[in-house]
């Protein structure tokens, strides 16, 4: 949070002993707020004053780790409500559902989906394992979850069957959700004894502020907001209170992240599940349970997160390269377009539509589209022929033609002059009319 | 200290677009909040979801939307099918054979169809939305027919774009009364720009609707997710009335075009039926843009429209 130098100046011991390298302390403060200076650099700050001064300039979402090696993931820590504002920092969750008598499927289930998508694994992160009455079963069956290298969610409100679960698996560092209004003490006492991140819900909005703040109050560090699965209406308005809450009125309390539980809010409809799964996926869902996770459902959903995720100053990039399409090889034509990710994907996705087989080239082009690299000197009959060059794409493709993007049809000239032997042809300018050009190309050929 | 609610409610709103004729009227638009932020302020009128058909029937490979066409051959019977649909807040006809890349049949026949799914969607007491071939020349020459032939319709037309924008909206809107959609490619100023244009034509804000461009989900989407939200934020922060249309984001096309929807089972087969994937690409691809705020999508799956429309339901 922005504290102004002023609000600094008043916690420093105002003797102007130069420690910190600063002519004043009035000075330091200022550089404190700038962000230049860090208030460690006073060697005369009072504790109660340090505290003072982190609680200010604490994140307004905290964020933690859950989980160990190989399946640690991040929650918490947003900065902004839109993307468009900063990156959001830490993607959603998705977690697959289990009772411990058929743990084995569900752990089954939640490791059928695995693959992998411009350079980011995709897979169920997480197993929720709910407690069905057996404590001995549920803690048997924690183990076995834990074991399979997914990480493991608790769900009880039992603090007998929580505790012999957590005595098992607390080295897996789980989320144990539980907590509520009527339990808050054994929770609380369990999430320290054990050091793990802790869920609460209750059943309004006051009453999830008062458990957090009595949370906070008996000193749990991490804890996960469960926004109840009373209805979808209310499941909604909670994670977007609780977020808007955090980000935009400061409420600390709310500065947590959240679970929804969108198994419970439409059982048995996996359609329902994966479109309630998307919406939280943009407002604000940190963990997102589902009772499966077929690839119909994760294709779109996991795709989805991939885009929402990202850097919204930075266009996402494919890898430089040839990639062949529709069983295309040495003796298929190759087209030529930039690496800016929407693009590749439109070309690609017209090239798959007509079935020609074609070597699709993409060089680095700064990631941008083609006219504006082309106009950023990032995309010329220059960079294509070293492209190709560094690549060896002579040595590996015999087929001598080259189509190139419509929008840069001023390149063949340069082109024809740069690479000879090639036959630079002009591709439309519009992708939509792909699938007919390289349909008659094919036939003409 | 106790947890303080703080409504967001916007004094700027969101227009109001009426579609469709008499009974069949739907309303999109008018909210003054996010969309299904109903907890800050009532939403009226909620987002509405289409079911789109083509010209050239459905694809009637995939089994469930197969039966779910079963007997229904010519446009009208389609349409009519369509309007059955659980969950369908209007029907949408693609002129598929209008387009000049395809069959590129005549304008005249393309109006007649309009005509003919107009007709039978009134019957069947939903709006029409109807969406022309995308080429710059050939929508130019086809909407102003399509407006004249489903007169008394109040069809919603897509689209205009900058280049063809004059003819369309004298034509379809001045002329016949008609509603047309302003398309422009996934950016804020383009379609600020747009709009303004079209609104020094004399165009009235309420026959005006936005369509801001396309994506599915994993393609790029990002972008037409932040374009929505930062058009509607212009719209409601700055009260920008160049920017308050309602805005409708076609889906179909694009969530039945990707790589996961086409490939077929025998190539993937861990994937699964090839139709359960087209239709999750669909409601995935419309939730997240119902979520960014638009106030309208068009889905080609019964099951998915279904799915859509009973999740806003839920949230209203």
């Amino acid at each position: 949070m922005a504290l102004k130098g002023i609000d600094i100046f008043k916690l420093t011991p105002k003797t102007n002993c130069k420690d910190c390298s600063q002519p004043t302390c009035m000075a330091f403060a200022m550089k404190v707020a700038q962000g230049v200076a860090q208030i460690e650099q006073c060697p005369h700050m009072s504790p109660d004053a340090l505290d003072a001064l982190s609680e200010a300039t604490a994140p307004p979402m905290k964020a933690f780790k859950i989980g160990v090696a190989g399946g640690e993931y991040a929650l918490g820590g947003e900065t902004v409500l839109f993307r468009h504002d900063k990156t959001f920092v830490s993607k959603p969750l998705y977690a697959v559902c289990a009772t411990p008598d058929a743990a084995d499927t569900a752990i089954a289930e939640a490791c059928k989906v695995d693959y992998e998508r411009i350079g980011e694994r995709m897979c169920v992160e997480l197993i929720y394992l709910e407690y069905a009455g057996d404590k001995a079963a549920f803690a048997e069956a924690a183990k076995k979850a834990a074991d399979s290298g997914k990480t493991l969610v608790l769900a009880t409100d039992d603090a007998d069957a929580a505790k012999e679960a957590l005595s098992a698996v607390a080295d897996a560092k789980p989320v144990l959700n539980g907590a509520n209004p009527s339990n808050l003490d054994a929770f609380a006492a369990l999430a320290k004894e054990y050091g793990v991140p802790l869920g609460v819900t209750a059943d309004s909005l006051d009453a999830l502020h008062d458990a957090v703040q009595a949370l906070e109050k008996a000193e749990v560090k991490d804890i996960v907001i469960d926004v109840g699965a009373a209805s979808v209406k209310s499941a909604f308005e909670n994670a977007v209170q609780i977020r808007r809450s955090a980000l935009k009125s400061e409420d600390r309390s709310f500065g947590y992240p959240s679970l929804v539980n969108v198994a419970k809010l439409a059982p048995g409809d996996e359609r329902m599940q994966s479109a309630l799964a998307s919406l939280f996926t943009l407002k604000y869902g940190s963990i997102i349970v589902m009772e499966g996770m077929g690839y119909a459902q994760a294709l779109p959903l996991y795709g989805l997160r991939q885009n929402i995720y990202t850097d919204p100053q930075k266009p996402m990039t494919v890898e430089v390269g040839n990639y062949p399409i529709n069983g295309a090889d040495e003796n298929s034509i190759c087209a030529l377009t930039v690496d800016f990710a929407l693009t590749y994907f439109i070309i690609s996705g017209e090239v798959e539509r007509s079935g020609v087989p074609t070597n699709l080239l993409i060089p680095d082009a700064g990631g941008y589209s083609v006219l504006t690299a082309w106009a950023a000197g990032k995309l010329s009959a220059g960079s294509i022929a070293k492209f190709i060059k560094e690549e060896s794409i002579e040595d590996k493709i015999k087929n001598r033609n080259l189509l190139i993007p419509g929008k840069v049809a001023v390149l063949k000239g340069e082109l024809e002059e740069n690479l000879p032997g090639w036959n630079i042809v002009v591709a439309p300018n519009e992708a939509i009319s792909l699938v007919k050009f390289l349909k008659e190309f094919q036939a003409a050929a | 200290m106790g947890y303080k609610k703080e409504p967001q409610v916007f004094k700027a709103k969101i227009g109001e677009v009426v579609i469709g004729a008499g009974d069949a009227a739907v309303t999109i638009g008018g909210e003054n909040v996010w969309s299904f932020y109903s907890f800050d302020a009532p939403i009226e009128h909620k987002p509405a979801t289409g079911i789109e058909f083509s010209d050239k029937g459905p694809d009637r490979s995939l089994p469930e939307l197969a039966a779910f066409y079963e007997g229904a051959e010519s446009v009208a019977d389609i349409a009519a099918r369509a309007c059955t649909a659980p969950g369908a807040d209007f029907v949408s006809l693609i002129l598929e054979s209008a387009d000049p890349n395809g069959d590129n049949i005549p304008s005249e026949d393309a109006a007649a169809i309009a005509k003919e799914a107009a007709e039978a969607a009134t019957a069947g007491g939903k709006p029409l939305v109807i969406q022309t071939t995308g080429n710059t020349d050939k929508d130019g020459e086809l909407i102003p027919k399509i407006a004249e032939a489903a007169q008394g319709h109040n069809v919603l037309i897509l689209a205009a774009k900058e280049e063809n924008y004059k003819g369309i909206a004298v034509a379809a809107v001045t002329a016949y009364g008609q509603k047309i959609g302003a398309e422009s490619a996934v950016d804020i100023n383009l379609a600020k720009q747009l709009n303004v244009l079209i609104a020094q034509m004399g165009i009235a804000p309420g026959s005006c609707v936005m369509q801001l461009g396309n994506a599915a989900a994993g393609y790029g989407f990002e972008y037409l997710a932040s374009t929505i939200e930062r058009v509607k934020l212009a719209a409601l922060t700055q009260n920008d009335d160049t920017l308050q249309m309602p805005v409708i984001i076609p889906i179909g096309s694009d969530a039945w075009a990707v790589k996961e929807s086409l490939v077929s089972e025998e190539d993937f087969p861990e994937w699964g039926p090839r139709e359960e994937r087209g239709i999750e690409m669909e409601i995935s691809t419309a939730v997240a843009a119902l979520a960014a705020g638009a106030n309208a999508v068009i889905l080609r799956h019964p099951a998915a429209v279904k799915t859509v429309s009973g999740m806003v339901d839920q949230l209203m």
